[in-house]
């Protein structure tokens, strides 16, 4: 396997309001340039490690390693250049085009003041081409379907020519056409050496183009490993507590729920 | 056929270009608009031939028409950016306990000092600033919630205590004299605008107008939620904070002038975007130049319509409340068109 791009060593959170602890002493490895998913329950502290990796939140005890250097020693401007994040869902009060949106991936590319040049919109553009988008550039973001909010969410993230790119539950609300899509276009960004790493409380979606699988269970590491070893029958019940089972038919690999 | 989805609407450039003209024409009007050589609009040569005319133009009208322009930009671009920030399309600058704590103000120093303009103008300055550091004082000593929330609630608070101390400062007033001084400036206007006055905020609002300018297009970003504005690599909280901050003190300098005009922060950005899409780039300078010409349309037609003025913030709540319902009940629901 190749280098890991992102290494935390013995992670803790606790939120302050709630003094509830999230996360419990988590060291895990992140391999670099493939797509890894981060696999759990509901509540077992996915969000949290994503916000932590994005630097958004500051872990109580531990330290997160980017390319084998501190997380906080990292600018603003240099961590999103590196790293940037496809939110669950967002809510756009403003009927932005869509190419304004996401052109607002150029920001750390541009000056406190700037404002996006030529050069941003070639770039722009071809975000939107990358998610199949490109037609309706002009069209407003609050006229699109639920699938098209992911894509275009994914697109302004890739304005951001990240190197890591993050992404919190992007198909828990779609359907299976729109998931199927979204997954595929992870797949081909993965092939370009991307470094993707998406949170997912379904197996399925983590079977479907997931090479390595961090499973957490009430923020802790449950497994971790490339996910042809960790997709078993086994670690799936233990993880969600339900009769769960693997079937392998081709290369892919089929999970489904036991009937009693 | 014409797509509905379709975002922006017209060129922002022509845009700017047919507000900048229709606003100089308006000026131009405004100017030979009064009472005196005669009522109504005057012939310019007979204005500029005549030496009272002229006095009355250069002490008079020049510095009020100034005053609305600036008065309008500050209010309906800080109405803009109180809208990006807090992603609510229904915010506007007196949100944060600014235009209680004027109001307060200015009806405490007539009840003090009597109405003296310019005392008048520093404690309402003075109150509305105090308005906004007590609603951010207090959003951080609350302990639940986002900072937004916060603000807001704490914004709600302010302005409800500010305005239950000017009831009794109206109850306790001499209904005869200062009860009336207070009522008027309530209702806002540009009667004692001049040179003096324009002079004494036009710092401030020229640097409240200048940054929030500069700062359109990250405004877009800022209007996301945190997480995404500091994944796309800005420190939300600060920015918003501070672009809060000197929106608030172009308002307060703005009002401390005109009193309370109402509906300039609400409505026109919401024509801006309707006019030119969402984008901050070009929906902002659009905001400033609508709101200085809506600012002096309602002047020039409150000081010049009747015998007597009429009260600048009447007319602007008259034209917004119109152009509102205008917005909610077109094609679009306004929901769209934001």
């Amino acid at each position: 396997m190749t280098e890991n791009i992102f290494s935390l060593e013995r992670i803790t959170y606790t939120y302050q309001d709630s003094a509830k602890t999230v996360l419990h002493d988590i060291s895990l490895d992140i391999p670099n340039g493939v797509i890894t998913s981060l696999l759990g329950p509901n509540g077992s502290g996915k969000t949290t490690l994503i916000d932590i990796l994005l630097g958004w939140k500051k872990p109580n005890t531990g330290k997160v390693l980017v390319k084998g250097r501190d997380l906080s020693s990292y600018s603003r401007r240099e961590r999103s250049k590196l790293i940037s994040l496809v939110p669950q869902n967002e809510p756009l009060q403003f009927s932005f085009t869509l190419l304004d949106y996401v052109l607002f991936g150029r920001a750390p590319y541009l000056p406190q003041l700037g404002l996006p040049g030529k050069k941003d919109i070639e770039i722009a553009f071809e975000a939107l081409e990358s998610v199949g988008l490109t037609d309706l550039h002009s069209r407003s973001i609050t006229s699109l379907s639920g699938g098209e909010r992911q894509l275009i969410m994914l697109a302004r993230s890739l304005a951001q020519q990240p190197e890591i790119l993050l992404l919190d539950e992007p198909t828990s609300s779609l359907d299976p056409g729109n998931t199927e899509k979204v997954l595929d276009i992870l797949q081909e960004l993965g092939k370009s050496g991307l470094t993707i790493l998406f949170s997912t409380h379904d197996p399925s979606a983590s079977a479907h183009i997931a090479e390595y699988i961090i499973m957490l269970s009430e923020g802790k590491k449950f497994l971790a490993d490339k996910s042809k070893f960790i997709l078993t029958a086994e670690n799936l019940t233990n993880l969600y507590g339900a009769k769960l089972n693997v079937t392998h038919v081709d290369e892919s690999i089929i999970i489904y729920r036991e009937s009693n | 056929m014409k797509d509905n989805n379709q975002a922006r609407k017209l060129k922002p450039a022509y845009v700017i270009l047919i507000l900048t003209l229709i606003t100089s024409i308006v000026i131009a009007i405004s100017l030979f608009t009064g009472r005196y050589p005669k009522a109504g609009i005057s012939s310019p040569t007979i204005v500029l031939t005549d030496d009272l005319a002229l006095k009355i133009l250069w002490i008079i009208r020049i510095p009020r028409i100034l005053s609305a322009l600036l008065i309008g930009a500050v209010l309906a671009s800080s109405g803009y950016v109180f809208q990006m920030l807090f992603a609510n399309p229904l915010v506007e600058p007196g949100f944060l306990g600014v235009s209680q704590g004027a109001a307060f103000g200015a009806a405490g120093s007539i009840l003090l000092f009597g109405y003296i303009p310019v005392l008048t103008q520093i404690s309402s300055a003075l109150f509305a600033v105090i308005g906004l550091i007590l609603s951010f004082s207090l959003a951080s000593k609350f302990n639940f919630g986002g900072w937004i929330l916060r603000l807001i609630l704490a914004g709600i608070a302010v302005s409800a205590l500010f305005s239950s101390g000017l009831g009794l400062l109206k109850y306790i007033a001499d209904p005869m004299s200062e009860l009336q001084d207070i009522t008027f400036w309530l209702l806002g206007g540009l009667w004692n605008a001049d040179w003096k006055t324009l002079l004494s905020i036009l710092f401030i609002c020229i640097i409240s107008l200048t940054i929030l300018y500069l700062y359109r297009w990250r405004l877009n970003i800022l209007s996301l939620d945190n997480r995404s504005a500091h994944a796309a690599g800005i420190s939300p909280v600060f920015e918003k904070r501070l672009l809060l901050f000197i929106a608030t003190a172009g308002t307060a300098a703005a009002i401390s002038v005109s009193g309370l005009v109402g509906w300039v922060g609400l409505i026109v950005p919401h024509l801006a975007r309707k006019l030119v899409g969402s984008d901050s780039r070009f929906a902002l300078p659009v905001s400033m130049i609508l709101g200085a010409l809506y600012l002096l349309i309602c002047d020039t037609v409150g000081r010049s319509l009747l015998a007597g003025e009429l009260p600048l913030g009447i007319l602007t709540s008259i034209g917004g409340a119109l152009l509102f319902i205008i917005l909610l009940t077109s094609r679009k629901s306004l929901g769209k068109t934001i």
